[in-house]
């Protein structure tokens, strides 16, 4: 028999997978290119409204839509990078986070003209519903598939960073930009792609978060402070720092809204600003 | 002797200095127009009362943002923390109004100065981050403290005295708006006479280049920690006198909405430019009170699209769009 602090650690993994997948992206697009892009979870709200629409009105399976809810945001976001964010590269933290949050303002609108403000009902399939007991813990199937999910990412993008041509030239630009670009990595390519994929897993993010938070049009702001927060504690342009931020925040959230409810999300912005203070470039930020 | 010393006092840079701190025709045209409320339209001068509160909020963000470049989106910590202050004060203790402004600027104050020692470190997301979890924070705290802040619903039962023992706050708004437009203007003459000083070009210096001021000498750290401290003070008197004339202070003193909302007001008016926030403040609250019909989902449809314009095609706002748009009119005019 476990005790109950194991449930609450399960149930904080895979919420802190869950704020990984929405936040990756952002934090590998802002080690890369500098650019604070506060309409990154209005792609993940594209996701999670890909998915709501796929199975509500056109009865597909919830599995076979997250293909779609990744796919989606991703050339969406080509489509963003191209016509508004590449002109703002050079410019300052200002009016790149006016552009964004321009952006996620409309995104927000927009979601409630098609959709309406109320929640988003969704049907997980099946096997993904109830619970089982294991050694006294009530563990929920979708949690567990959560994490699956999360830790394939993980190697997968890892995988893809450490050991592919692609994810060297990446790894340069984020090192340093200038001497990339002289040694012949197209830059601009890379970071296109690179957005593409990050807000392709911020859209697939959106998509499982239905079942654990909801899902209604405020969405593309109450995420945006959890995924700014791991990514400033995560550190700019690292992915097992985006991690250990994501599962420390995660866990935070759900040790803290369980053991002392009345503080409710006061403990997170303690340990973000905590963690801030102590490296002001988070947790394995370089610059 | 005396040529000399008056050759000392007339160089450049102190020259330049004078001839911004002359007073243009158009600004006392501007202080006269905020009169017209009570003659043209006294049924607004409630409207017109939390014009000249948000316009001194609107002011205070400038200060930082505009002059010495610190993005913060997370002013509200100083101006809700100063109305629960001033409210609380005259719940708790009596409701004389002035003393009640000197808490809510006092408590507003130590705030601003405690955090600055924080701001004057970072730059880049992280200072965003750390302005952003300020606020978050007060605003968690105050919503769980609800014994003394009423939590979700909002302080209640403050009651203000009559201004100076005569003007009472009455429905129509005549004291709220009189007590805002003097504190407005006296706060604007100071700012304005700081930003004309060699400190107010120190400041201008960090906001194009932090690292390079030291350099030259300039503590750069120093001055991002005195003109963040003023800043949460007058952020601080704004938030107080929100309090009295409203009286009552909801949780949303301190929400990232009314950040966003102060944000956006003075990059619509033209940042760094000291009318830009208060032209953007009274556009905004005026097409705001108009559309008042629209849902607020549909009226931050449009916001959100203003916002990219200006970023795209008015990067300098209505100010700076206004001038380049008088120099074309000069340049035509002085071709003929």
């Amino acid at each position: 028999m476990l005790p109950p602090v194991f449930g609450v650690l399960f149930d904080g993994l895979a919420y802190g997978m869950l704020l990984f997948l929405l936040s990756v992206g952002l934090s590998v697009t802002l080690g890369l290119m500098n650019f604070v892009n506060l309409a990154h979870c209005a792609f993940a709200m594209v996701g999670g409204y890909v998915t709501v629409l796929l199975v509500n009105r056109y009865g597909w399976p919830f599995l076979w839509t997250l293909p779609l809810a990744f796919l989606i945001p991703a050339l969406l976001s080509v489509g963003f990078e191209r016509v508004f964010y590449r002109r703002f590269y050079g410019k300052s933290d200002l009016d790149q986070v006016l552009l964004t949050i321009g952006i996620a303002f409309v995104s927000v609108a927009a979601a409630a003209w098609f959709f309406g403000t109320t929640q988003q009902p969704i049907s997980t399939p099946e096997v993904l519903r109830g619970s089982f007991h294991v050694l006294g813990l009530d563990i929920a199937p979708y949690r567990l598939f959560l994490i699956v999910v999360g830790v394939a990412v993980t190697a997968a993008l890892i995988g893809g960073l450490e050991y592919t041509r692609f994810g060297a030239q990446v790894r340069a630009a984020v090192d340093n930009q200038r001497m990339a670009s002289g040694l012949g990595i197209n830059v601009e390519r890379t970071f296109a792609i690179t957005f593409a994929v990050g807000s392709g897993l911020a859209g697939l993010g959106g998509a499982l978060a239905i079942e654990i938070v909801g899902l209604d049009p405020n969405f593309a702001f109450t995420y945006l402070i959890y995924v700014l927060i791991v990514v400033s504690v995560g550190g700019l342009g690292s992915i097992g720092g985006s991690l250990a931020a994501a599962l420390l925040i995660g866990v935070s959230d759900i040790a803290g809204k369980y053991y002392v409810p009345q503080l409710g999300a006061f403990l997170i912005y303690l340990v973000m600003l905590a963690i801030l203070m102590w490296r002001p470039s988070g947790l394995f930020g370089r610059r | 002797m005396a040529s000399i010393t008056d050759a000392g006092s007339g160089t450049e840079p102190a020259r330049y200095l004078k001839r911004q701190t002359r007073w243009h025709w158009a600004e006392t045209l501007f202080w006269l127009g905020t009169l017209l409320p009570f003659f043209l339209f006294p049924d607004y001068l409630q409207l017109a009362s939390q014009i000249a509160i948000t316009a001194l909020f609107a002011l205070s963000l400038d200060l930082i943002l505009g002059y010495a470049g610190i993005v913060s989106l997370g002013h509200t910590a100083f101006f809700g923390t100063a109305a629960y202050a001033a409210g609380i004060f005259s719940k708790m203790v009596w409701g004389e109004p002035f003393t009640g402004l000197i808490v809510g600027v006092a408590a507003a104050t130590l705030l601003g100065y405690a955090s600055s020692f924080i701001i004057a470190r970072f730059r880049h997301l992280t200072l965003i981050m750390i302005t952003l979890g300020l606020a978050l924070l007060l605003e968690q705290a105050a919503n769980s403290a609800s014994w003394l802040t009423g939590g979700s619903d909002g302080l209640q039962g403050i009651e203000i005295w009559p201004l100076l023992g005569h003007f009472d706050f009455d429905l129509w708004g005549y004291t709220a708006y009189t007590y805002s437009l003097i504190a407005l203007f006296v706060v604007f003459l100071g700012v304005r006479r700081l930003i004309n000083s060699p400190f107010g070009l120190a400041l201008r210096g960090i906001r194009e280049n932090a690292i390079r001021m030291p350099a030259i000498g300039a503590p750069s750290r120093k001055h991002i920690r005195t003109v963040y401290t003023l800043s949460a003070a007058i952020a601080g008197l704004a938030g107080a006198l929100l309090a009295q004339t409203t009286q009552t202070v909801a949780l949303d003193a301190l929400g990232f909405q009314r950040s966003a909302d102060v944000l956006i007001m003075v990059v619509l008016g033209g940042a760094g430019r000291l009318y830009g926030g208060l032209i953007g403040t009274i556009v905004y609250m005026i097409a705001h009170d108009q559309f008042s019909g629209i849902a607020p989902q549909y009226w931050y449809f449009w916001i959100g699209l203003l916002l990219i314009a200006v970023v795209m095609f008015l990067p300098n706002g209505i100010l700076g769009g206004l001038q380049v748009a008088a120099a074309w009119v000069q340049a035509r005019w002085s071709k003929r």
